[in-house]
């Protein structure tokens, strides 16, 4: 049998405080464990999950990507744009364009960070930079509310009244976010290609000895991300029933500090599905549990902040494993 | 010795290349608006530069070591914030240089204490320095909002005026601050143990361990000086705009990025030099003030800063390539 | 079933790049499931060999290759692989991170279109091959938790679920301990007896004829001859490496009554060596030699402070001392020279000056606290004029050096330190015959002038004919002590060899 922890420490471990944390809040407050709360949870942040699973096949491949969240607002304003030509339009049309309009601008950074042989954090800082710039100065900081019905009315895939008459509802980009996690893991866990992007991040050079072809693996690597980034951001117009140009910027540190606190290694070649849901899902709690508990919503940042320092330095002392130093 | 080699030798092979760009770009826009060449533009650039200037330096040693410190903007209003709050202790508008040496002593602190705290996780525990700082980073923005409800806070004394725009013998005093920890920087970097450290262990940390170089106090070292600079930049931001907000200059990260980088520092570590990083800083500072001047929008400009990164990279790789062929075919 | 004759066939391969001929109409071959060496220096050409049957090169035309009766006219790695041709470089190309079994069974990954993995299959077929290497790993293991040796029997069990019938490996006991190189010997013999041919690749006397039967000995791309390792002597072997008569003079003094420098009492490390016992003398150069892997360069870590020792004491000069990391063996006075030169002795892409300053720059500071750039300049001169390094300029990358050349910067950085004691780990480890005497007339004069040195290297004749006294170490523990006047390298080796 698998010796899972060997390979899935960090998971494990974060699981069991997700755990502690869960029960310390049902315990402390008499609104956490509600259904209504729980599918709160999730509405608010399935956009996150879907983001993070993109940005996660890019940290397994040994890159990392910070232009995704503006790369979704500009998915939003183009997509919006392409709706409005074609007059309309419904949820698989809709997921099909956002989704190829973010592979295409995947596609930039991989060819970027391949063609001149750039480090993934300079291009993708800078692409970043091009795509917030242009996306502002096109849209002139205006939001745009004039959009197809389809799109923004509310869906929901799951309700439930309880005995006092309030609703508790799971929204499509629950829907969505399941599809995306499933589909990815399903990529990464059962498929060759999956296992030559592990390969990749893991150690290039031998990848490429073994045949593995870099081109493809950058191009599936932010091509993903890419894709998840505009699918993200399709779906969090359904939820704000707008194009806010400016609204995803700065999401992507949250997004990159939960991946990399579920197990994803910065260098590539580590990383699940399952960590990366619990990344997210454990600073979603926490702030979460800061709110009900009553604590100034201006000390979550820090204390998430402080809090991932922490689980990041803590993380690293086990996990080196190309640690050279003096032998004990 | 021909004087090009001569010149290379003394400030490294990027800085000519780099004042032919500056003359080119100051020739461009000099030609474009009329606006350019005037005593008002040049002085608002000489004030403008410095922070930029500041922030600059505190990201090229990180880079210089290998790794990346993507904390400086926080950390320099978080130290700002510090000077503001002692100086609002005192009296605010009213209070005395003596209060404002406390406050920017409290400023220096500050950085200092978050640079340290970083550069000890890097180098004794061994974490990622883009990890680090951006942790540090979320950390020191959540601070400061949760300390300023996300408001700015103003109300400094007037002598405050004189360090942000001031003249010393028709010279802005940020401009001076800025050439006096130039200079610092490039005597550290050149003439000291820590300098020389800094320059191998980017190159290979594991042969400078083996050859007894201290590279675990190096590392902190190198964080917790980048935070006190940052610090004196939080300081001078204050004196600037007269108020302390979190977010003044985030858009400067990448633009510090930018200037190293077109300034011949390798990505990688172990090379790099500070005259050819400040011609870049002129250039880049040039570039922003020419676009507002024709009137361009400032969120184009923030796009002209990508391309602009992605432009000097594509032309590094073409150059290294063009070297190597021509290494190869000797 | 028809039993190919020869495993692989190379006939009259030559090699051409621009104007220079890296092989010489070169005849190979390999018999199935023999265990043969390729030798040679660096540079010899074993590496173009390698990469032409493998289709990395094609060679010039007129070349005849044959892998397993087939004629080869057109290849690439992947055909080649295909052909069961696997090679398993020095650096391994393993995926830390990724377990025993995904290791294994990582080539399967490659190649085709995306499709489904069973990981079951894969694990259960990893299983089957380590089954039939004799050998027992945890499957599920990350493989950088393993040492270095087990990681070599995952890259070997790779290349066997790949259905290799010939494996090249370049230079495999380079990191062993002695009872790893007898597993990896193990192994290779089962290998052998199932009919897989092995080829090693290496320029260490000593691991050529530890471990192969026959070795076809290459120099300057031309083919020397092929011999049976059987009564073939490291001085032989040498002679025929690099073509020309190794020094055979000894050239050991007398230095019993110089006062002791270094004494280790009964040093202990669970593992690695116990109860060391030995005294180094002013002046005097003392050699350790041994099988690969008998613990001497563990004993050197341990005395520099690189690791701690479960038992025993030393003593530097008659004080007691207890390094516990390289500074504070620099501060003592004891200089390490590692075998390492490329990764950890120079940082490649920095100046000479300044590779050679750094084991001594906090004493380059003047009276201000900083850098006295004449100091330093002048530092450098010394030592490019004393140990007569050719450069043209000091700022120039220390890459730019031959080896020879970068050995002496290396020597020059820890020279600067003026220490008590030198040790010299495999010194002349990839530089040319030429260059190895003149490192030597170093260090013959350095011990002149009063230095201790202990030379640690696996080739005897190194040893014999450079030191005044050798210790013969084996299994960790010193088993004898040779006074090289009294000995013949014959002698000597055939007490290693035992």
């Amino acid at each position: 049998m698998p010796n899972l922890l060997d390979t899935h420490k960090i998971e494990l471990r974060l699981a069991a405080v997700l755990i502690a944390i869960v029960v310390f809040l049902s315990l402390a407050t008499d609104t956490f464990l509600t259904l209504g709360n729980i599918t709160s949870l999730l509405n608010n942040n399935a956009v996150n999950l879907i983001w993070a699973v993109g940005l996660l096949v890019v940290l397994i491949a040994g890159g990392i990507d910070i232009s995704f969240a503006v790369a979704a607002s500009v998915v939003q304003y183009l997509a919006a744009q392409v709706f409005g030509w074609i007059g309309g339009g419904n949820w698989a049309l809709g997921l099909l364009i956002a989704g190829s309009l973010g592979v295409l601008l995947g596609t930039l950074n991989a060819a970027l960070i391949h063609g001149f042989k750039v480090v993934s954090i300079v291009i993708t800082i800078a692409t970043f930079n091009v795509f917030f710039g242009l996306l502002m100065f096109f849209t002139r900081g205006r939001n745009i509310y004039d959009l197809p019905d389809w799109w923004v009315d509310r869906i929901f895939i799951f309700e439930h009244q309880s005995a006092a008459g309030t609703w508790s509802e799971l929204n499509l980009s629950v829907g969505v976010m399941i599809a995306c996690v499933l589909v990815t893991g399903f990529l990464i866990k059962f498929t060759t290609l999956g296992r030559q992007l592990y390969a990749f991040g893991d150690n290039p050079e031998g990848a490429r000895r073994a045949g593995v072809n870099i081109w493809t693996m950058q191009l599936v690597a932010y091509g993903w991300c890419g894709m998840m980034a505009g699918i993200g951001g399709l779906m969090q117009v359904n939820i704000a029933k707008e194009v806010i140009p400016n609204a995803l910027y700065g999401r992507e540190l949250e997004v990159l500090a939960a991946v990399v606190l579920g197990g994803a290694r910065l260098g590539g070649g580590k990383g699940s599905v399952i960590g990366a849901i619990l990344g997210v899902m454990f600073v979603a709690i926490t702030q979460n549990g800061l709110n009900l508990l009553g604590i100034s919503p201006f000390a979550f940042q820090m204390i998430i902040g402080a809090t991932i320092l922490v689980a990041i330095s803590t993380s690293n002392i086990s996990l080196d494993l190309r640690n050279w130093r003096v032998r004990p | 010795m021909r004087l090009k080699t001569r010149i290379d030798a003394a400030f490294g092979a990027e800085t000519l290349p780099l004042v032919g760009f500056l003359i080119f770009v100051i020739a461009v826009f000099s030609v474009a608006t009329p606006l350019f060449l005037t005593s008002a533009n040049l002085g608002s650039m000489a004030f403008q530069m410095p922070v930029l200037g500041l922030l600059t330096l505190a990201m090229m040693v990180p880079i210089l070591s290998g790794g990346l410190n993507l904390a400086i903007i926080y950390t320099a209003n978080l130290s700002g914030l510090a000077l503001a709050a002692v100086l609002i202790q005192f009296g605010g508008p009213e209070a005395g240089v003596g209060a404002f040496m406390l406050g920017a002593l409290a400023a220096i602190a500050v950085g200092a204490a978050s640079g340290a705290v970083m550069g000890w996780v890097i180098a004794y525990i061994g974490a990622h320095p883009i990890l680090v700082s951006l942790a540090m980073m979320i950390f020191l923005r959540g601070l400061g909002e949760f300390l300023t409800r996300g408001g700015d806070i103003s109300g400094f004394p007037d002598f405050m005026n004189t360090i942000g725009h001031g003249l010393v013998l028709g010279i802005p005093v940020p401009l001076i601050v800025f050439c006096l920890l130039a200079f610092v920087w490039h005597l550290m970097l050149n003439r000291t143990r820590h300098g020389y450290s800094v320059y191998m262990l980017g190159s290979n940390i594991r042969a400078s361990e083996y050859s007894g170089l201290h590279t675990k106090r190096t590392l902190t070292l190198i964080y917790t000086i980048s935070g006190v600079i940052c610090a004196i930049a939080g300081i001078l931001m204050a004196a600037r705009f007269n108020s302390v907000r979190v977010g003044h200059g985030e858009a400067l990260l990448l633009v510090t990025v930018l200037a190293c980088f077109l300034g011949g520092v390798d990505p990688f570590g172990g090379f790099g030099r500070v005259l050819p990083v400040v011609v870049a800083l002129m250039i880049l500072q040039i570039l922003s003030s020419g676009l507002n001047l024709i009137g361009a929008n400032q969120h184009l400009s923030t796009a002209v800063w990508g391309l602009f990164l992605i432009g000097v990279m594509a032309i590094r790789w073409a150059v290294a390539k063009w070297l190597t062929r021509r290494i190869g075919a000797t | 079933m028809t039993e190919h004759s020869l495993a692989l066939r190379l006939s009259g391969v030559s090699k051409t790049f621009g104007g220079v001929r890296a092989l010489n109409a070169v005849d190979f071959e390999v018999r199935p499931g023999e265990v043969h060496c390729l030798a040679g220096e660096n540079g010899c050409g074993k590496s173009t060999l390698i990469k032409i049957v493998t289709g990395v090169y094609a060679p010039d035309p007129g070349s005849t290759i044959e892998v397993f009766g087939e004629v080869q006219t057109q290849t690439n790695p992947r055909k080649s692989r295909a052909q069961g041709i696997a090679v398993i470089w020095q650096d391994l190309a393993l995926f830390p991170h990724m377990t025993v079994a995904e290791n294994i069974g990582f080539d399967e990954m490659v190649g085709g279109c995306p499709r489904l993995i069973s990981r079951r299959s894969v694990r259960a077929r990893a299983a089957d091959v380590l089954n039939r290497l004799g050998v027992v790993l945890d499957l599920d293991m990350p493989l950088g938790a393993l040492p270095i040796a087990q990681r070599q029997i995952v890259a070997i069990a790779r290349a066997l679920m790949g259905e290799a019938r010939l494996v090249f490996m370049d230079e495999p006991t380079a990191s062993l301990t002695q009872s790893e190189t007898d597993g990896l010997l193990e192994v290779v013999r089962t290998l052998s007896a199932q009919g897989v041919a092995i080829v090693f690749v290496s320029h260490r006397l000593a691991e050529v004829l530890d471990i192969s039967e026959r070795v076809t000995v290459v120099r300057d791309g031309t083919l020397v001859g092929v011999f049976p390792t059987e009564g073939m002597t490291q001085a032989r072997l040498g002679e025929l490496m690099t073509g020309a008569t190794l020094q055979s003079e000894v050239s050991a003094r007398d230095q019993s009554t110089a006062a002791p420098v270094l004494e280790l009492q009964d040093l202990t490390r669970a593992g690695e060596f116990e109860e060391v016992s030995l005294t180094i003398r002013k002046g005097e150069i003392l050699g350790l030699t041994g099988l690969i892997g008998a613990g001497r360069t563990e004993l050197a870590h341990a005395i520099i402070g690189m690791s701690r020792l479960n038992s025993g004491k030393m003593f530097l000069d008659g004080q007691m001392i207890q390094p516990a990391s390289i500074r504070d063996a620099i501060k003592l006075g004891i200089a390490y020279v590692s075998e390492d030169r490329l990764s950890l002795g120079l940082i490649q892409p920095q100046s000479i000056a300044d590779n050679t300053v750094m084991a001594v720059i906090d004493r380059l500071e003047d009276h201000t606290g900083l850098l006295n750039p004449a100091k330093s300049s002048s530092l450098v001169k010394k030592w490019i004029t004393d140990l007569a390094i050719k450069t043209g300029n000091p700022s120039d990358p220390v890459s730019t050096l031959s080896g020879g050349n970068q050995q002496r910067v290396v020597l020059a950085k820890w020279l600067a330190t003026e220490p008590k004691l030198l040790i010299l780990d495999s010194p002349t480890v990839g530089v040319d015959v030429g260059a190895r005497a003149g490192i030597f007339r170093i260090v013959r004069q350095l011990a002149e002038q009063g230095l201790a040195i202990l030379l640690i290297s696996d080739e005897i004749t190194e040893v014999l004919y450079n030191a005044d006294r050798v210790l013969h170490m084996a299994h960790g523990r010193i088993t004898e002590e040779v006074n090289p006047s009294e000995t013949s390298v014959e002698e000597l080796e055939a007490k290693i060899y035992a």
